[in-house]
């Protein structure tokens, strides 16, 4: 029964040519930071002398060399890797801390509601743009703290999702069967609840990647995320701050620019279509 | 009524202290206080530090020192600036009209053109405004908002010149409200653009379901034509979801504003946000945190009274 289910949301997801694309998107975008470097001789640190600095795009540096002569498609997809890890990683974080908090607000209500909740409130009305850039100044900017802060004050979203899911699952008959056999609280929550609140979560897990892409990216062009000399798609188009590079060398920002829309537009898409597959409403 | 505004002030002011105690806490946990930079000039024998840290009132706890510290706020003294030594209190005054200016002109805009589109695209699904709509949302919610504001920098402002590249005024232009407005319609754009998205799409839907409603169809049955029963009863009906979405977004479009205050070298509080974070200006980091905080806290606090006249199933209570 469950196998033929899960055939069925995946038969929905996959003619859904939006999600299908986004994963075709992300796919060859992770392909390509990951295999790309592998194939090609790429060294995103080291400055080429024989180009120069901020060489124009020639044969042997596709995108040119930035300002202090390193190769802008080895930055490209090495930040890519950074950029992607941050956003992923940074995801989990969310899930792992928001999962637990928004199970124990729904299954035990009371005083751990009432906290987490008011506290969930608190994190989603204070904009976490400012206090993640009061947390880089107090930690300094790193590929680490960036992941980390994200990550961490991601959890509200995910944590009231499968809140609001658990309230629902614990009136269920199935749930008081099992407290009824003398099942502990514990084995309960792990086999009965958590499987039945975690799937439209996945939606949202594929929109907090994009999210999370999206604020490293801010933070690293505003110069308080990655720091060089590692790259991200933000910290290559930090250079672009500069009004020179802006007008006269558009072949360094427009790629990791189109890069980070590329990437968002497909984990949004992908997220839109595993929800549009999950909801029993539409075809 | 009276009743209602004090128990939302109750609830708002506990998140306030919360926010700003974790705050505190963390700028005093941080590496590089003002003890740190004096001590780093080598010009102070140890007594002098010590003596220093007792003048500066860093011997006492952290708890006592953040009530210090907001019995200080009460007064309007945020503290002297590490980077300039001028008075933040100061410093940050002068920043809030620009600020205030761009985050409202952006929310306004947003919200002038995110509304109508989502009433006309539920209303004629399909529709060349429909389409207008869906593209908009997709731009806003998937273009990062600096890529966007350096791509109309690049062809607005410096390619066609139509527009200035930064600043607020022109140099020596004054402060002609026309040259403002001029160098505000780049980044109000960039700021607004991140949150139309949200509101055409929740006008959108909410304008549909009260289509399918019963009154919708007396209101028809009644004779009355299209724009009446749509502006007159199911557009005030579905205000409701619309004024929660734009109360959700109010945090996101601050926080957006600070990188494109940063692009556009606009003086608001972003930019002296970031100013201060690179110098490690601590009070001045503090100041600005606080006030958007209060401005947050308040702005919902606005929207929770307007949320409670539009719908008369809330009581006051």
């Amino acid at each position: 029964m469950k196998k033929i289910l899960e055939n069925q949301t995946l038969r929905k997801f996959l003619r859904n040519k939006k999600a299908v694309f986004g994963v075709i998107v992300v796919a060859l975008l992770v392909l390509a930071v990951l295999l790309i470097p592998l194939f090609m001789d790429l060294d995103p640190y080291t400055t080429d002398r024989t180009a120069g600095f901020n060489a124009r795009p020639s044969s042997s540096h596709i995108l040119g060399t930035d300002d202090v002569g390193r190769d802008l498609l080895a930055r490209l997809l090495y930040g890519g890797r950074v950029s992607l890890f941050v956003g992923i990683t940074s995801t989990i974080i969310s899930v792992l801390i928001g999962i637990p908090l928004g199970l124990i607000a729904g299954y035990f209500r009371g005083k751990a509601e009432s906290v987490i909740m008011r506290v969930a409130d608190a994190f989603m009305s204070f904009p976490s743009m400012v206090l993640i850039l009061v947390l880089v100044a107090v930690f300094g900017p790193s590929i680490l703290t960036v992941t980390v802060v994200i990550g961490i004050l991601g959890w509200t979203a995910i944590a009231k999702l499968i809140y609001g899911n658990v309230l629902s699952i614990r009136e269920q008959e199935y749930i008081q069967a099992a407290r009824a056999i003398g099942m502990k609280t514990g084995p309960i929550l792990l086999t009965e609840v958590l499987p039945n609140a975690i799937p439209p979560v996945w939606a949202n897990i594929s929109f907090r990647v994009a999210g999370a892409i999206l604020t490293e990216s801010s933070l690293s062009f505003l110069g308080m995320g990655v720091q060089t000399p590692q790259a991200s798609w933000g910290n290559i188009i930090y250079a672009a701050q500069n009004l020179l590079v802006l007008t006269a060398r558009p072949w360094v920002w427009i790629p990791p620019g189109l890069c980070i829309i590329l990437v968002v537009v497909g984990f949004n898409f992908i997220g839109e279509g595993v929800r549009d597959a999950l909801d029993p409403k539409t075809k | 009524m009276f009743k209602y505004v004090i128990k939302r002030l109750l609830y708002a002011i506990p998140v306030f202290l919360g926010i700003t105690f974790v705050i505190y806490l963390l700028i005093n946990l941080a590496p590089g206080g003002p003890l740190a930079i004096l001590a780093s000039s080598g010009e102070m024998s140890q007594a002098d530090l010590e003596a220093m840290r007792i003048t500066l009132g860093l011997d006492k706890p952290i708890v006592v020192r953040y009530f210090l510290w907001l019995a200080d706020l009460f007064h309007g003294d945020l503290g002297v600036s590490y980077r300039t030594s001028q008075d933040v209190a100061m410093m940050i005054s002068q920043r809030i009209l620009p600020s205030l200016t761009l985050t409202g002109v952006g929310i306004l805009g947003s919200i002038i053109i995110g509304v109508p589109l989502g009433i006309i695209s539920a209303y004629k699904p399909n529709s060349i405004w429909d389409q207008i709509s869906t593209f908009i949302s997709f731009i806003g919610a998937s273009v990062p908002s600096f890529f966007l504001s350096l791509l109309m920098i690049y062809v607005l402002a410096v390619k066609l010149k139509l527009f200035p590249t930064s600043g607020m005024y022109s140099s020596g232009g004054g402060e002609d409200i026309l040259d403002i407005l001029h160098h505000l319609a780049l980044p109000a754009f960039a700021c607004g653009i991140q949150t139309i998205g949200n509101y055409i799409k929740q006008t959108k839907s909410s304008v549909l379901e009260v289509l399918n409603e019963e009154y919708i169809k007396t209101a028809r049955s009644k004779g009355l034509t299209n724009t009446v029963i749509v502006l007159k009863h199911a557009f005030r009906n579905a205000l409701i979801p619309i004024v929660t979405t734009i109360s959700l977004s109010i945090p996101f479009l601050i926080g957006g504003a600070v990188v494109v205050e940063q692009i556009f070298a606009w003086p608001g509080l972003g930019s002296l946000m970031i100013i201060s974070i690179t110098s490690r200006d601590y009070p001045v980091i503090m100041g600005v945190a606080v006030l958007i905080c209060a401005v947050v806290l308040i702005a919902n606090l606005i929207l929770d009274l307007i949320y409670a006249a539009l719908d008369p199933r809330i009581e006051f209570k």
